[in-house]
């Protein structure tokens, strides 16, 4: 017997009482490699669609295919964009972590699965849904070589039925992703259509879970980091590129070419206005990112943990002989190889002091989607006007995954260059000594070759004010002394902390990058279950300026949460602040690879408290 | 008293020869590189270059030190080991004006520097390259490195029993542009091939066989003055005839060429072996190999292509430097911007 409408409506009506609506977590397992990815973005997109606030984390294998994968898509009416470990819907469709994937299911879940599976013989404590996909597939695409990615498609539209989702979204969103492939867009939308049908005549409604429209997305984008942050370079008018391929970091190189082709060629002379290089390796990509940003354009890299690891010796020249270089670090799993395709902010403190000697490197942290294209922008400004490399420490689930964001600004004001000696700066000084402190900030003027202006001989050994070769100990120490001041400087002309005070917060939380979305759900779930009122500050840069120990002098104590195993952000906190302060500080640490959720800082920070 | 004052011979474009020099060399009297230096500056002396556009570039060791002790007035930079090519190119692309002018060592290109070096080679990045190849450090005080001939001698009687890297069928063979072996104590080959190579638009790769007097010039060594000087084996003669000058040479068909290069100039190879092509390839790597079999070092321009592009060209880069573009060209307009937002929405 197939239940007609009306009995899905009655089947409906009978869980009015007790519906979820908007508020759950949807969890699709497949195997990497069948094109799942595209589906899990058609529903993410769809419920963005809908106005309802969505984060879409892909938890995938460092594999080409065959590796199991996850998507957890959270739909969440009061608008929290964090990970979350529960989830209340599972499609399962991989065989080998099928039975697990059940078993993680609290009572009361939805599970859709793959027919042959015979997945209801698991439990009895929730809702089964059986869907033969193979038979369904058959009729819809007669090439078996495209069967398992179409297959996939099959669950957009049972989940669509079950959950109620807008068809008219779900098709909108298709077109999204496959809009240029017409017949791509047809087969997979006849997909959609057979999951629907067979959803409507045979898996009548037994679960609690529902996606209602709502208005929260309006005038909002949904992007990932990455995208966003090649964006920022393209605005801040990067003209040198050069970048060797690593996971979580590639969908920065490739969308830099992807959108440099198409609006940095020159309409007129059709020419392109930059040059994008695949380098042979991570040394090679920040060597020619300096050798273009001392010949005056503007230069960057993007990699990940392995080639910072590479770029040391450069990034030392870098620091040393004072040239502009921006590098993303799109963070991954380590140490060494570690887990490529997961997630961590694990460089922190390797980066901040890079290369051997005395190193310092200005860090940004971007904490949304937003701030990697923001922090683009600055961090060009700031590598020219510090005339050093500046890193920009995002991860794999800012740069991969996908986030609601407010759309992405244009640059209030002209690239700021930097102390580039023009003609009349020369006439100004008298003279060109290019290491020389002239403005007290630390911050020397320099020329660029090709230019009427004088030379000078660019060098990562030992140099005087004039930049000629020197090993006398007070011209070693005058430099390194005025190095250390213009990273002073730079304190003040760094992104600010974010800093949200609270007149009954005793306990403060310091967090940054990623891991924002879960602080603010875990302070209103510390707030809602234990009364726990906290202040937050949101670490935007390194070095730090004085309101982060402003911060740390206001409340006692300080969790500092960190995606590392060492507490990390932690450690140059210590490094920083006074010693007094220093026992305040305490860690809230996450590091199996996944998004940091927000019932882990809760739990942490309560275990911690309860413990005082 | 009476002061007698000559003017001093000035270039084509009113500059002095003191204009070329760099600094007072730090190098050991009698170093090859020192001679290197002397080449370079005649050669940019002599054929009028503008110092406002050169840039140098060098990695670590003593060659790499040596373009403080040239062409004083102009930029320069002096990276990492081995990492000179990575700087290089991404200068070169920032201005394509500059006028390229590398100096490495054969520890810095063919040891630690290999990988950059291929690449280089492959990209075909125009630059002048100079590999002052002696085989040997001589910073550390004398260790073998990866060009040393098999069986030639450190002072202290070790034996290298690893075959060397020959740095020209190396570059012929990664598809290199221009290719030419020389040695620091002939002037005149190194000049034309110097002049040669700032004509050349692509990479220039000059191996120069350049004695290091403190570490390797001893009686076992196949780099010392001595062994070299005797076992120089140049290909032919080699005139170079700038641009701006007329070129009326007579010569006998079959063992001259004459090579049309990038900027008009004409490099012209005499009493070259009977049908020797300096533009095949194999012919070229064969005479490499035949030479080294005989334990002989053959000079002069091995090899060229006058027809391949260069990695600017291939970037398809504007004629103004991308360094110095205004920002209406690399920051699109706000529309674009919009555009993008609505693509996302």
């Amino acid at each position: 017997m197939t239940p007609s409408d009306t009995q899905v409506e009655e089947a409906r009506s009978a869980l009015q009482t007790k519906k979820v609506v908007n508020d759950f977590s949807i969890r699709v397992a497949t195997v990497n490699g069948t094109g799942s990815q595209t589906s899990n973005l058609v529903l993410l997109r769809a419920l963005f669609q809908m106005g309802i606030p969505v984060t879409g984390k892909n938890i995938f294998p460092s594999n080409i295919a065959g590796l199991p994968t996850w998507f957890i898509i959270r739909a969440s009416r009061d608008g929290y964009l964090s990970h979350t470990r529960d989830s209340q819907v599972l499609v399962a469709l991989n065989p080998e972590t099928a039975e697990e994937d059940v078993h993680t299911m609290p009572t009361g879940s939805a599970i859709i699965y793959d027919e042959p599976l015979t997945l209801d013989r698991l439990r009895d404590d929730v809702v089964f849904y059986a869907v033969p996909f193979n038979k369904l597939v058959t009729p819809i695409c007669r090439d078996p070589k495209l069967r398992k990615y179409v297959r996939n498609m099959i669950y957009v539209g049972v989940l669509a039925h079950l959950l109620a989702i807008d068809r008219d979204e779900i098709a909108r969103a298709l077109n999204k992703q496959l809009g240029r492939k017409k017949k791509a867009l047809e087969m997979n939308w006849a997909a959609i259509e057979t999951g629907w049908q067979y959803a409507q005549q045979h898996l009548p409604k037994r679960d609690p879970f529902i996606l209602e429209p709502m208005d929260q997305n309006r005038d909002k984008i949904l992007i990932d980091g990455n995208t966003a942050a090649a964006l920022g370079c393209i605005f801040a008018g990067v003209t040198v590129v050069s970048w060797y391929p690593i996971t979580p970091s590639s969908s920065l190189g490739e969308a830099l070419i992807d959108y440099m082709k198409k609006y940095r060629i020159d309409r007129e002379t059709g020419k392109a206005t930059f040059a994008i290089i695949q380098a042979e390796d991570e040394l090679a990509a920040l060597g020619m990112v300096l050798g273009a940003g001392w010949a005056g354009a503007r230069a960057m890299t993007a990699t990940s943990g392995p080639g910072i690891s590479l770029m040391a010796e450069f990034s030392g020249l870098g620091y040393y002989a004072e040239v502009p270089a921006v590098i993303f670090d799109v963070q991954r799993v380590g140490p060494s190889t570690g887990l490529p395709t997961r997630t961590m902010q694990g460089d922190l403190l390797s980066t901040a002091v890079l290369s051997h000697g005395d190193t310092k490197h200005i860090m940004l942290f971007p904490g949304s989607a937003w701030e990697c294209y923001t922090m683009a922008l600055e961090a060009f400004d700031l590598a020219e006007e510090f005339q050093t490399p500046v890193f920009v420490m995002s991860d794999l689930d800012l740069g991969m995954n996908y986030w609601i964001s407010d759309p992405l600004p244009y640059p209030d004001r002209p690239p700021n260059r930097g102390k580039v000696l023009t003609e009349d700066d020369l006439q100004r000084l008298g003279r060109f000594e290019r290491y020389r402190d002239v403005d007290g900030d630390g911050i020397p003027y320099r020329t660029i070759p090709g230019t009427p202006l004088p030379a000078y001989f660019c060098r990562g050994s030992g140099h005087n004010e004039q930049a000629e070769y020197t090993e006398r100990p007070d011209a070693y120490v005058r430099n390194m002394d005025r190095l250390a001041r213009k990273f002073e400087t730079a304190r003040q002309r760094v992104p600010a902390p974010e800093v949200i005070d609270h007149p009954r917060a005793r306990v403060g939380i310091i967090g940054y990058g990623s891991s924002h979305y879960a602080i603010l759900e875990a302070r209103d779930h510390l707030r809602q279950q234990a009364n726990l009122e906290t202040a937050y500050l949101r670490i935007r840069a390194y070095p730090f300026n004085e309101q982060v120990e402003a911060f740390v002098r206001r409340y006692a104590p300080v969790y500092v949460v960190d995606l590392n195993r060492d507490g990390q952000m932690r450690d140059l906190l210590k490094l920083d602040l006074p010693a007094e302060l220093t026992p305040r500080l305490r860690s809230v640490r996450h590091y199996d690879g996944h998004p940091i959720d927000a019932r882990h800082i809760t739990d942490d920070i309560l275990s911690q408290e309860a413990s005082l | 008293m009476s002061v007698t004052t000559s003017s001093p011979k000035l270039n084509r474009i009113g500059l002095p020869l003191a204009a070329y020099k760099g600094g007072k060399t730090t190098l050991c009297a009698g170093c090859g590189h020192n001679a290197i230096s002397e080449r370079i500056i005649e050669a940019f002396f002599e054929l009028g270059v503008d110092l406002q556009w050169v840039a140098k570039f060098s990695g670590i060791g003593c060659s790499s030190k040596s373009p403080a002790y040239f062409l004083g007035g102009t930029h320069a930079f002096n990276g990492v080991h081995g990492r000179m090519p990575a700087v290089a190119t991404g200068a070169l692309l920032a201005n394509r004006r500059l006028i390229g002018l590398g100096v490495s060592g054969d520890g810095d290109t063919a040891s630690i520097g290999i990988g950059q070096f291929v690449h280089l080679v492959r990209r075909n990045v125009p630059l002048i390259y100079i590999v002052e190849n002696n085989g040997v450090y001589g910073l550390t005080k004398g260790q073998f490195s990866a060009t040393a001939d098999l069986g030639s001698t450190l002072r202290n009687g070790v034996v290298n029993d690893l075959p060397p890297i020959d740095i020209c069928s190396l570059s012929i063979e990664l598809g290199a542009t221009f290719v030419a072996r020389s040695f620091s104590g002939d002037k005149k080959q190194l000049l034309a091939l110097l002049k040669a190579a700032l004509s050349h638009r692509g990479l220039a790769v000059l191996d120069v066989i350049s004695p290091c007097v403190a570490f390797n010039d001893h009686e076992g060594s196949t780099k010392s003055y001595k062994y070299v000087k005797e076992h120089d084996d140049p290909l032919g003669d080699v005139h170079f005839i700038p641009s701006y000058e007329d070129i009326s040479v007579n010569y006998e068909p079959g063992t001259t060429r004459d090579i049309r290069l990038h900027d008009g100039s004409h490099l012209l190879l005499s009493k070259l072996p009977e049908d020797y092509d300096p533009t095949d390839k194999m012919a070229a790597l064969r005479m490499l190999d035949d030479a080294r079999k005989k334990g002989e070092h053959l000079t002069g321009l091995i090899y060229i292509d006058t027809n391949s592009k260069d990695f600017i060209e291939l970037l398809n880069l504007p004629d103004e430097p991308l360094a110095t573009l205004p920002v209406e060209k690399v920051r699109p307009p706000k529309e674009v911007l919009d555009e993008i937002n609505e693509s996302f929405r």
